[in-house]
């Protein structure tokens, strides 16, 4: 089932395009990610396809009214904002705004989200007083208690530790095997690697390689996108990747 | 969920109406009073009546607009130092009412006054909301709020400044310091509409503010409106604060420190804070008005001055605590 189909999808910041005619569609039970250096136009292109910002060309999610929309995806943006001194449970209970509040469905989605996350002890403590990372994952729980058939997460992982980064990727990929669909931007290419089901690489606002991790990451595109070298190798534990040098620009 | 808070706010409010009606320079006793209110007979009955009773309702209206105003301000802005005179309407109002005194426009008739301070509130809103354009961010409505307030101050002290005689200027300045004496029913009437609709208004919002509370790519991802949000706010607080201004005069702090004080009792939800602010602001607006007439009853005190005494330090007690809960 496609969850999400952009045609040609344009995003001008002025008179520069910053997206420049992306096309893709988006299925149930995929986990995807979205890499390109900085600047790329990864945050420009997940907040034109939810209509977030003017855009020309189409995205199926962004015609949808904010009603239906806001139950058909859930968005992480880049930016963990917590104004208040909130209890973490809710903050959680944030996502359910879409929903019509019933008290029981929403707490049990609040449970939910939370023991995926790992953090069902943190539900009374106050999320301003946690740590950046702990912030971060409960920001994620956040977007999985608006328990929508698309997730799309803005760097989600960045500024976690290594069992943390390893764990939020695991979520994802859990829910997209359970058949909803995640579009997460990332700059860990070795997690990319190891647990996207297909990485879309975006460079200076074109989308230049949408295929499984073995097709995207070739040295041309890691040498002529991200200026770099790297060791890529599938062996018994699976995909490893590691960057190794910078590429001196021609 | 417990509502343990807005039943003691609720019962506070109650209390603090009763104790404004027993309260007044004609020294009556608590069981006189009310039977003079039911009866409305006599020389008591006419104090209890026209002076008492529309003075306790305006000090409910006025806080609880003041109190509603501010958190919901500072929900939207999400800054706990939003205060509802940032949009400038408070400064308009001010504007028309010192223009009414000058013009003999607040002599001619009783609601001269009230009528120029509240099209100076409206006028304040067409200026923010043309200023700020349709779709602005929310700092954009904070740079409109200054300069409408700049302009506004400018104004009065330039009505102040020609004034043609020293009277007029005291009597332009008494009213700016905000006060809740000699108001009649006429004024209760005219200021109930405004303050209830905007208060019915504001406290709508609950649920987009506190999806408001993880930013605005968040908040409009969820489905809030925000472009509609932002108008409703706007018209909520002009009207409710608008209208509270124009009876009372300026009031100071109320907006700021009620919700504030009350923030961690409700779990520094911001819809949670909407009522109870409404409730806290209505009951330290009553509490005010007696004390100014039990401190010094033939000096008539001002309200709106007694508020900053009070405020300031309550104020900077807050800043204390959060300094030492930074660390």
């Amino acid at each position: 089932m496609t969850l999400l189909t952009l045609t040609d999808l344009t995003v001008r910041r002025g008179d520069c395009p910053v997206v420049d005619g992306v096309s893709f569609t988006l299925g149930a039970g995929e986990f995807v990610g979205l890499i390109g250096p900085n600047g790329a136009g990864k945050t420009s292109l997940l907040r034109g396809a939810l209509g977030l910002l003017p855009h020309e060309g189409h995205s199926s999610v962004a015609e949808l009214p904010p009603g239906p929309r806001s139950r058909h995806v859930a968005f992480l943006p880049q930016a963990r904002e917590i104004a208040w001194p909130m209890q973490v449970a809710d903050l959680v209970r944030l996502g359910r705004h879409p929903h019509d509040a019933r008290a029981k469905a929403d707490a049990d989605a609040v449970d939910r989200a939370l023991r995926r996350m790992g953090l069902a002890d943190y539900a009374p403590r106050l999320a301003t007083q946690l740590s950046g990372g702990e912030q971060a994952r409960v920001l994620i729980a956040r977007a999985l208690a608006q328990e929508t058939p698309l997730i799309l997460a803005d760097e989600p992982v960045a500024g976690l530790d290594p069992a943390a980064q390893i764990a939020a990727a695991r979520v994802f990929a859990d829910l997209a095997g359970e058949g909803h669909a995640v579009l997460a931007s990332l700059h860990d290419l070795g997690l990319a690697a190891r647990h996207c089901t297909r990485l879309l690489l975006m460079d200076r606002g074109r989308l230049v390689a949408d295929g499984p991790p073995s097709e995207v990451l070739t040295p041309q595109n890691l040498r002529d996108v991200f200026g770099i070298t790297a060791h890529f190798q599938t062996g018994p534990e699976g995909p490893i990747f590691q960057p190794l040098d910078r590429v001196r620009p021609q | 969920m417990s509502y343990r808070l807005e039943l003691l706010l609720g019962a506070g409010v109650i209390l603090a109406l009763a104790g404004s009606l027993l309260i007044g320079p004609a020294g009556l006793l608590p069981a006189e009073s009310f039977a003079a209110l039911l009866s409305g007979e006599g020389p008591a009955g006419l104090v209890m009546r026209e002076i008492r009773l529309p003075r306790a309702i305006l000090g409910a209206l006025v806080g609880a607009a003041l109190g509603l105003s501010g958190a919901a301000l500072q929900g939207y802005l999400r800054n706990p130092l939003a205060e509802p005179g940032l949009i400038g309407v408070t400064g308009a109002a001010s504007l028309g009412a010192v223009i009414a005194l000058q013009t003999g426009l607040a002599a001619a008739f009783t609601l001269g006054l009230p009528l120029a301070a509240l099209a100076g509130a409206l006028a304040a809103v067409l200026l923010i909301l043309a200023l700020a354009g349709p779709r602005g961010a929310a700092l954009t409505l904070i740079l409109a709020g200054i300069a409408i307030s700049a302009l506004a101050g400018a104004f009065t002290a330039l009505v102040l400044n020609l004034s043609p005689n020293p009277y007029a200027t005291y009597e332009m300045v008494f009213w700016m310091m905000g006060s809740l004496a000699n108001r009649s029913f006429t004024h209760v009437w005219l200021a109930a509409p405004f303050v209830v609709v905007g208060g019915a208004v504001l406290l709508s919002l609950g649920r987009s503010l506190d999806a408001l509370a993880l930013g605005e790519d968040a908040a409009e991802s969820m489905g809030v409106r925000l472009s509609r949000l932002r108008l409703a706010l706007v018209l909520g607080v002009a009207s409710s604060v608008g209208a509270a201004t124009a009876v009372a005069g300026g009031i100071g702090f109320v907006g700021l420190v009620v919700p504030h004080l009350l923030r961690r009792a409700v779990g520094s939800r911001p819809s949670r804070l909407l009522g109870a602010s409404a409730l806290g602001g209505a009951l330290l607006v009553l509490l005010a008005d007696i004390a100014v007439r039990l401190i010094l009853p033939e000096k008539d005190l001002k309200l709106g001055v007694l508020m900053a005494i009070i405020g300031a330090p309550l104020f900077l007690h807050l800043v204390y605590r959060t300094r030492r809960e930074l660390g």
